[in-house]
């Protein structure tokens, strides 16, 4: 039977199981949207930006392990999507973004919202095609959906011309996939993993890094069943938070730029760094020649050019990262010479917490424990910065409970639709969203997406009406020449002000008024004595957003911080403010 | 650390649209230096070549094999670095407004350099050269010493192909 493009493309989706297509119309993709009409195989989510479309469908992804879809149209359609895919792109999220396209007779010619969107994402995405012939239809959705989650995930772009959706052609999508090109890596060296195991049987100081691979794999459990069995701590990159439970004895924490004292100091004294699941990328290593200079280096990852990229490793070894712990399992004995240090970095991650100062009323630690006591298990995204950071260092981990976040892009604004697409992926988990007041304005028209699709997220905004990551770098090493990184600042205002006061203008928008114009609740915490009243009201809202706005301390750090450029053993933990 | 060097690359692609815009994409985004890039289509008129030279130090050259091999539309990826191959590149220098005497040094040349004169007037001529890079350089440096003002030159960057039972690079 003939069908038509659009029709095969709706089949397509019923047969890769979609269950959520994330999705906004324009004149180039009329006709497909026309074919979704009435559709119930799955549910069509309308978002308000392409932008806030694609974070959802990345945070449905993340918080699923399934692929996220988004249709969207062509031109403006297709770019607002470009810093949605590169987000993707950095952290291995598998996303299948289809985006209309003008017909392929007018391609080329500055039609109205035409734009070679293939070629402006072609180096931020795992795949971008343009479908050419109607013929070539279902094998390119059907490529584009194993190309997306397999090997290393990633988004895939295909750019789909209005005459290819409506000429008619073959009703068969495929059931198989065979792409000469592209054949991802299976299985594991064994050879390769007996070394491994040697080196960590006679290592002195072992440790595990864990990166957000292992978290992709889902290899968690075999992670942790692994460190119990060989009694090996273990270390994680932000984005491999998570893989053991936080609260577990051998979890002394995140490395890195913003970890703690103890991981920091486990990297740089290790004699054996077990890596899996990560590219070591300069928020990681911070000063490259001193990164753990007294260990040798495993490195286990299903991407080999993330292999000897960035640090050159004594035993690479490419596989998937939970077949490699499982096999790793099998062969690997716990460490003979390896007494005390295990014991010896529990200490000092009981000692050298990371701790605000419980100054004031109320502290970003004081907010994300709230959430720790609040809700034991959740699906938590943040936004950039700040925020990111706190939440990263307090927030604990347990049972089936996930952090999203942007790690490598570092995306401003992904917190509430990552969130969004999360509670339609997992409407058995509460989520929270944790952003800054900055952030949250980049994405906040997805406030009516949350609204009509009843989504009852918890939204935390930490208002220190400063972008106040760049704030904190200004303070700390620009002199606090505070450049365009307050956000109450007025055309009245001095063109030098680093002093926020009393006099300052009132913030815009009124959070809470921005939230009961949408139809929500809206609360302002200002007191740490609050925090647990304000959750429990979110928690009450089953069928709707709750915002809550937590005006913090304008001028808190992230501390612990590695300085960009400096070695990971030396970090600044304190922070004297100048006059305060 | 590993001194940079010159590196040959050969790979068969798929021969579509974009193909050739992602490989060089990968090369500038990434801050590969390239130094040429040749493509055309092979025996299966689905796939095609590229023959690249490019200059970098052990590291980078790893990361750029690994990083083309992850590319979906590369189908293989060959090391010609260390191989016995036979590589040439074509060179065209076409010369004009000479004079008699100095036409007859053009031929006299050309004879000695193994250089065809593959299109001739009174007073222009065009030389074909399909030699190895470095024997294409050497040429070119002599009729730039004796015409730079007078001449065009059209190189295509080599293409390269592995021996069989003797090589020529």
């Amino acid at each position: 039977m003939k069908i038509k493009g659009t029709q095969l493309f709706v089949k397509a989706l019923i047969e890769e199981g979609v269950d959520t297509l994330f999705a906004y119309p324009g004149g180039m993709a009329i006709d497909i949207f026309d074919a979704l009409y009435g559709e119930t195989s799955f549910n069509v989510v309308l978002p308000r930006h392409e932008q806030g479309l694609v974070h959802a469908a990345d945070g449905y992804a993340r918080a699923t392990g399934k692929t996220g879809v988004c249709l969207v149209t062509s031109g403006p359609g297709a770019t607002n999507l470009v810093t949605g895919i590169a987000t993707a792109n950095y952290d291995s999220v598998p996303l299948v973004c289809f985006t209309g396209q003008v017909p392929t007779s007018l391609i080329g010619n500055d039609a109205f919202q035409e734009v070679d969107i293939v070629g402006i994402c072609r180096g931020i995405c795992k795949y971008a095609v343009t479908v050419r012939r109607r013929e070539d239809l279902g094998r390119i959705i059907k490529e584009a959906f194993y190309i997306a989650r397999t090997g290393k995930p990633g988004p895939v772009l295909v750019d789909f011309p209005k005459d290819i959706q409506n000429a008619l052609g073959s009703d068969e999508y495929p059931q198989e996939v065979s792409i000469r090109g592209y054949k991802p890596s299976t299985g594991v060296h064994m050879g390769q993993l007996k070394k491994a195991a040697d080196m960590l049987a006679n290592a002195k100081r072992p440790l595990f890094l864990v990166g957000g691979g292992v978290n992709i794999a889902g290899a968690g459990e075999g992670m942790t069943a692994l460190a119990e069995k060989l009694g090996v701590p273990v270390v994680t990159t932000i984005m491999g938070k998570g893989a053991l439970p936080t609260d577990h004895p051998l979890y002394i924490g995140n490395m890195g730029m913003h970890g703690n004292v103890a991981s920091n100091t486990a990297v740089s004294e290790c004699d054996l760094l077990f890596s899996i699941g990560t590219r070591f990328n300069d928020r990681i290593t911070g000063k490259i020649s001193e990164f753990a200079k007294n260990a040798k280096i495993v490195h286990i990852d299903i991407d080999a050019a993330s292999i000897s990229r960035n640090i050159v490793v004594d035993v690479p070894i490419v596989a998937d990262a939970k077949e490699a712990v499982e096999k790793f399992s099998e062969i690997a004995v716990p460490p003979k010479h390896a007494e005390g240090w295990a014991e010896r970095l529990q200490a000092l991650r009981a000692e050298k917490p990371i701790a605000m100062p419980r100054e004031g009323d109320l502290t970003p630690q004081d907010i994300i424990e709230g959430i720790n006591a609040q809700f034991p298990e959740a699906i938590v995204t943040t936004d950039v910065g700040q925020n990111q950071m706190w939440t990263t260092q307090f927030l604990q981990l347990r049972g089936k409970s996930k952090l999203l976040t942007s790690g490598g892009l570092g995306t401003m604004g992904y917190g509430l639709p990552a969130a969004i697409g999360a509670a339609l992926g997992r409407p058995d988990m509460p989520v929270v969203s944790v952003s800054g007041d900055g952030g949250f304005q980049m994405n906040e028209q997805e406030l009516a997406t949350a609204v009509c699709q009843e989504l009852p997220i918890t939204v935390c905004i930490l208002n220190n009406s400063y972008l106040g990551n760049v704030r904190q770098w200004q303070e700390m090493f620009y002199g606090g020449r505070y450049s365009c990184t307050c956000l109450k600042k007025r055309k009245g205002c001095a063109a030098w002000c680093s002093n926020p006061n009393a006099q300052c203008p009132p913030y815009i928008p009124d959070f809470v008024k921005l939230a009961e114009s949408y139809g929500i609740e809206g609360i302002r915490v200002t007191k740490r004595e609050e925090i647990a009243a304000a959750f429990e009201r979110a928690k009450a809202n089953k069928k709707a957003p709750t915002l809550i706005e937590f005006i913090i301390d304008r001028e808190a750090d992230i501390l612990p911080m590695v300085p960009g450029g400096n070695a990971l053993s030396e970090m600044v933990t304190e922070y004297k403010k100048e006059g305060k | 650390m590993d001194t940079a060097k010159k590196r040959w690359l050969s790979l068969y692609v798929e021969n579509d649209v974009g193909v050739l815009a992602k490989i060089s994409g990968l090369f500038s985004g990434k801050s590969y230096n390239l130094l040429s890039l040749t493509v055309g289509e092979t025996e299966d008129p689905t796939v095609s070549r590229m023959t690249i030279s490019m200059v970098g130090d052990d590291k980078t050259f790893e990361q750029v094999k690994k990083q083309l091999n992850r590319s979906v539309e590369v189908i293989k990826v060959l090391d010609f670095t260390d191989l016995p191959i036979h590589k040439k590149e074509i060179l065209f220098i076409k010369l004009r407004a000479l004079k008699r005497e100095e036409m007859e040094d053009v031929f006299r040349s050309a004879a000695v350099f193994g250089v065809a004169v593959t299109d001739y007037d009174r007073s222009s001529l065009i030389l074909e050269s399909v030699k190895t890079e470095s024997e294409n350089d050497d040429i070119l440096k002599y009729y730039k010493k004796h015409f730079l003002s007078r001449m065009e030159a059209v190189r295509g960057g080599a293409v390269a192909v592995e021996s069989v039972s003797r090589s020529d690079r």
